[in-house]
């Protein structure tokens, strides 16, 4: 018989080699996937993990992509993950993400045609202003009215959808689109643009971000009181309580923070690749960050490994789809298989798999 | 005359320590047996093995003759063995007729069920209500619950485990007569206990086991306590000492603290009134579930009130949460160690921090230092002797007793103005019990004041200077603890109120 025994501390070695593991498993149930539905497996293999970085060909369009994906991806998991410990579920960063953009577009736009300086950081703060306040709704309603704030913030979701089409096709047009939904292009006008930092690497101020936020976030998870209430609240909320943690205060924070977080990558987004308001401006990034908040284990540094993992798949399937022909749904499937072997390798963490011998005297 | 249940050579070994090694002993039909230990000494495993719930790694044991080796509990009481935990399995918002059925392979009808209830309940002296809802009902009453549900199945054998440690004096009187009872009718029971003057008023003859291992048998009518606890700890125990004092300046008051209950079966505060000084022990004692964890979190914080509820040093704290109480020198423990007390999956480090930041200066602005966390969390390991490899392991990690130590260590080692302590020594064995009550009364003799909130009688009038009670979130005039004797202390217990029928 086989039994799951609850290690008496988190292994070390499956912590790390877990995901490696997970990923060569991976490949070998992807391969087999690959070679049945008539796709030389080993080329599917390369062209999905290798070719988006290394190839001559494609090299210098999809290594960019691979850190202009990431970026949302990233900003957005950390400031969810930081909730997540605490056990406090937002579900609608999609949601603060739009109108993080709305509202950082909607500054920008406010003062065109000026190229002050002053407008593209007025337009993040503004992102991050509308992050937080679409947070707060399902915040404050947790606190006062004890509502659910899963429900609350993934149905908001849907009313930030609305919203961003009412702002498409209405009050954020661009008046000189002869009549086309979508606001003005963001991206090529100086005061408004999200420009790149360093020339054909991706990198713009979203991925900065992306990555301060992950030093940040690492350091207040580990160093500082906050973090530490923050995993207390999750793991034992009575011994939070007993040792000092407001929880209302808590779920302000998190809620906020990962709504700021949200926001702003909306803002980045929208000022840069996306580069306008338009009616399918939202691509799930913010549904998406959810599964890469847990990928990483809710871990800073997971966080940015399992971000990069996530955009690589995506560019590299995207390219397979182009060069091979695989079906669509042949890659989705590839992507579930990556997430069930991290998932189900993540058990032996925690637990150690035991033969119990059957039988007594 | 042959033995009901014939034990032989039972052994069972857990990964990293050997839970019963090599256990033999019978039961005679109609015998009041006992088991003795201290926790871990495993009493638990080997009932549970004869109850089914887990399989022996070695040994044999025999019912009535025949070979016998349940498979799973139902088979334990199909073969006419019968077991009440120490913690209940009943649903609080189904009534007791409702509750009985459940655990019944094939429940007759409600009514016909209530009628046997009642039948069964008056034959042995167990005054209950079919059509009560167990959230009403008190810890004796729900033990009644259990025992009817045992006793419905005509047992052979009835193994109760730890059964008086949420009664009343009065109610454990009730439970002895059922149980005498019983075995005059020739069924036997095997009592779990580590309270040795109880075994020997009721039992008619006890094994001891210590680490797993019988390390004796004897008939307690004929031994001292005395003798019993030696083979139970395998030392002699040091009875906590302290010097006379005079009370001091009123350090702690709370007064006209109700509060109404956070949950449906809840209790509600009414009315709390008492006060603590300087150098004085004060003993709160009380049958579980009477108003115990719902005071404590008045007194910590964590359940804030009108700030002139609870007066600290003159101050009024009642508004103040847990962390701004600490740094006034008003520290608790409360009874939950794991996940109240302490957070089971962090390390001794970090629960270290949980109570310790601000008394112990381990953040500096906001920031934790966690060497000094360190530090401070192997002091209390040293000077508490917690047994664990370091602090650097969870907190589940450690046993019950172990774990104990450190939550008791790491308030008393932050020199606190009053301590608040709830049940500070449940689970913890014979000498850890005794260290602990020593560094309790230690700080109260260095002229800080002490409230234990326990259930153990015997501990409350060990230490306490005044003794008082909760009964129903009420909390009787408190009285001093030296020269008050069972009888009154039950009758505090009981609120004198409902006692007269239970009496009888």
């Amino acid at each position: 018989m086989i039994a799951l025994e609850k290690r008496a501390q988190p292994s070390r070695a499956w912590v790390v080699g877990g995901p490696v593991l997970a990923v060569v498993l991976t490949m070998l149930a992807g391969g087999l996937m690959f070679a049945a539905l008539g796709t030389d497996p080993v080329e599917a293999i390369r062209i999905i993990f290798w070719d988006p970085l290394f190839s001559e060909r494609f090299a210098a369009y999809s290594r960019p992509q691979l850190l202009v994906k990431a970026g949302p991806l990233i900003l957005i998991a950390i400031g969810l993950s930081m909730g997540f410990k605490a056990g406090i579920w937002n579900i609608g960063a999609e949601g603060q993400y739009i109108l993080g953009a709305i509202c950082g577009a909607a500054f920008g736009l406010a003062f065109y045609p000026s190229e002050s300086p002053l407008i593209f950081p007025g337009m993040v703060l503004a992102g991050i202003a509308g992050g937080v306040l679409w947070a707060m709704i399902p915040a404050l309603l947790k606190v006062y009215a004890r509502t659910n704030e899963i429900l609350v913030s993934l149905l908001l979701v849907y009313v930030a959808e609305a919203m961003l089409a009412s702002a498409a096709t209405g009050w954020l047009r661009n008046p000189e689109g002869s009549g086309f939904p979508g606001s003005r292009n963001l991206a090529r006008h100086a005061g408004t643009a999200n420009l790149e930092l360093i020339a054909g690497t991706g990198m713009h101020w979203g991925v900065l971000a992306a990555f301060i936020a992950v030093i940040a976030a690492y350091v207040v998870m580990t160093r500082h009181v906050l973090g530490y209430q923050i995993r207390l609240a999750g793991q034992a909320p009575r011994a939070a309580r007993f040792g000092g943690v407001n929880p209302a205060r808590l779920v302000i924070l998190c809620l906020g923070v990962s709504g700021a977080l949200a926001g702003a990558a909306g803002l980045f987004e929208v000022s840069g690749p996306a580069a306008r308001i338009s009616i399918d401006f939202n691509v799930g990034y913010g549904f998406t960050a959810i599964i890469v908040a847990f990928l990483g284990r809710l871990n800073p540094i997971g966080i940015l490994l399992a971000g990069l993992l996530m955009a690589l798949t995506f560019i590299g399937g995207e390219l397979a789809q182009l060069m091979l022909g695989v079906p669509a749904p042949a890659i989705q499937a590839f992507q579930g298989m990556l997430l069930f072997f991290l998932l189900a390798l993540d058990l032996m963490a925690n637990y150690r798999i035991r033969l119990k011998r059957e039988g007594m005297a | 005359m042959t033995a009901l249940l014939d034990i032989e050579g039972l052994t069972k070994a857990y990964p990293g320590v050997v839970a019963n090694d090599d256990v033999s002993f019978s039961i005679q039909p109609g015998e009041v047996h006992a088991l003795l230990g201290e926790n871990g000494a495993g009493k638990s495993t080997l009932v549970k093995m004869i109850y089914g719930l887990v399989k022996p790694d070695r040994g044999a044991m025999r019912l009535g003759g025949a070979p016998y080796a349940p498979a799973e509990p139902r088979a334990a009481r199909g073969a006419g063995v019968a077991m009440v935990f120490q913690h209940f399995s009943l649903f609080e918002a189904l009534n007791v007729a409702e509750n009985i059925a459940l655990g019944m392979e094939n429940p007759p009808k409600p009514r016909d069920l209530a009628a046997r209830i009642r039948e069964v309940s008056e034959t042995y002296g167990l005054p209950l209500d079919p059509f009560r809802l167990v959230g009403d009902l008190s810890a004796g009453e729900r033990q009644r619950v259990e025992i009817i549900r045992c006793l419905l199945q005509d047992p052979k054998l009835l193994i109760m485990d730890e059964p008086t440690s949420v009664l009343t004096p009065q109610e454990v009187e009730i439970l002895f007569h059922t149980l005498r009872k019983l075995s005059a009718e020739g069924t036997a029971i095997l009592y779990i206990s580590h309270k040795l003057e109880e075994i020997r008023v009721l039992c008619d003859a006890a094994t001891i086991l210590r680490l797993g291992k019988k390390v004796g048998e004897c008939t307690p009518r004929d031994v001292s306590a005395a003798h019993m606890a030696e083979l139970m700890v395998g030392k002699t125990l040091s009875v906590p000492a302290r010097d006379d004092h005079e009370p001091d300046e009123v350090l702690l008051e709370v007064r006209g603290l109700s509060v109404a209950p956070a949950s449906p079966f809840g209790t509600p505060l009414r009315d709390v009134r008492f006060e603590v000084r300087a150098g004085e022990v004060l003993g709160i004692g009380g049958v579980a579930g009477n108003g115990q964890d719902e005071l404590l979190a008045v007194l910590s914080g964590e359940t804030p009130v009108v700030a002139d509820a609870v007066t600290l040093e003159g101050k009024p704290v009642g508004a103040l949460g847990p962390n701004e109480r600490r740094a006034l020198g008003l520290l608790c423990a409360p009874e939950e160690r794991l996940g109240h007390a302490a957070a089971p999956d962090m390390s001794l480090t970090e629960n270290a921090l949980l109570t310790g930041r601000l008394r112990q200066g381990l953040d500096r602005r906001g920031f934790v230092d966690w060497g000094k966390t360190r530090g401070f969390a192997e002091r209390v390991i040293d000077r508490f002797d917690v047994r664990t490899p370091g602090p650097g392991v969870a907190a589940r990690a450690l046993s019950g007793g172990n774990l104990q130590k450190f939550v008791i260590g790491r308030e008393i080692l932050q020199d606190p103005t009053v301590l608040v302590v709830n049940q500070p020594t449940w689970g913890v064995d014979a000498s850890a019990a005794a260290a602990i009550r020593q560094a309790l009364l230690d700080l109260a003799q260095n002229g800080a004041a002490v409230i234990v909130i326990s259930q153990d009688l015997d501990e409350l009038v060990e230490i306490s200077d005044r003794f008082c009670a909760l009964n129903e979130g009420r909390l009787s005039e408190p009285r001093p603890a030296r020269g008050l004797g069972m009888e009154e202390i039950g009758l505090m217990l009981g609120g004198a109120h409902g006692m007269h029928e239970a009496a009888q």
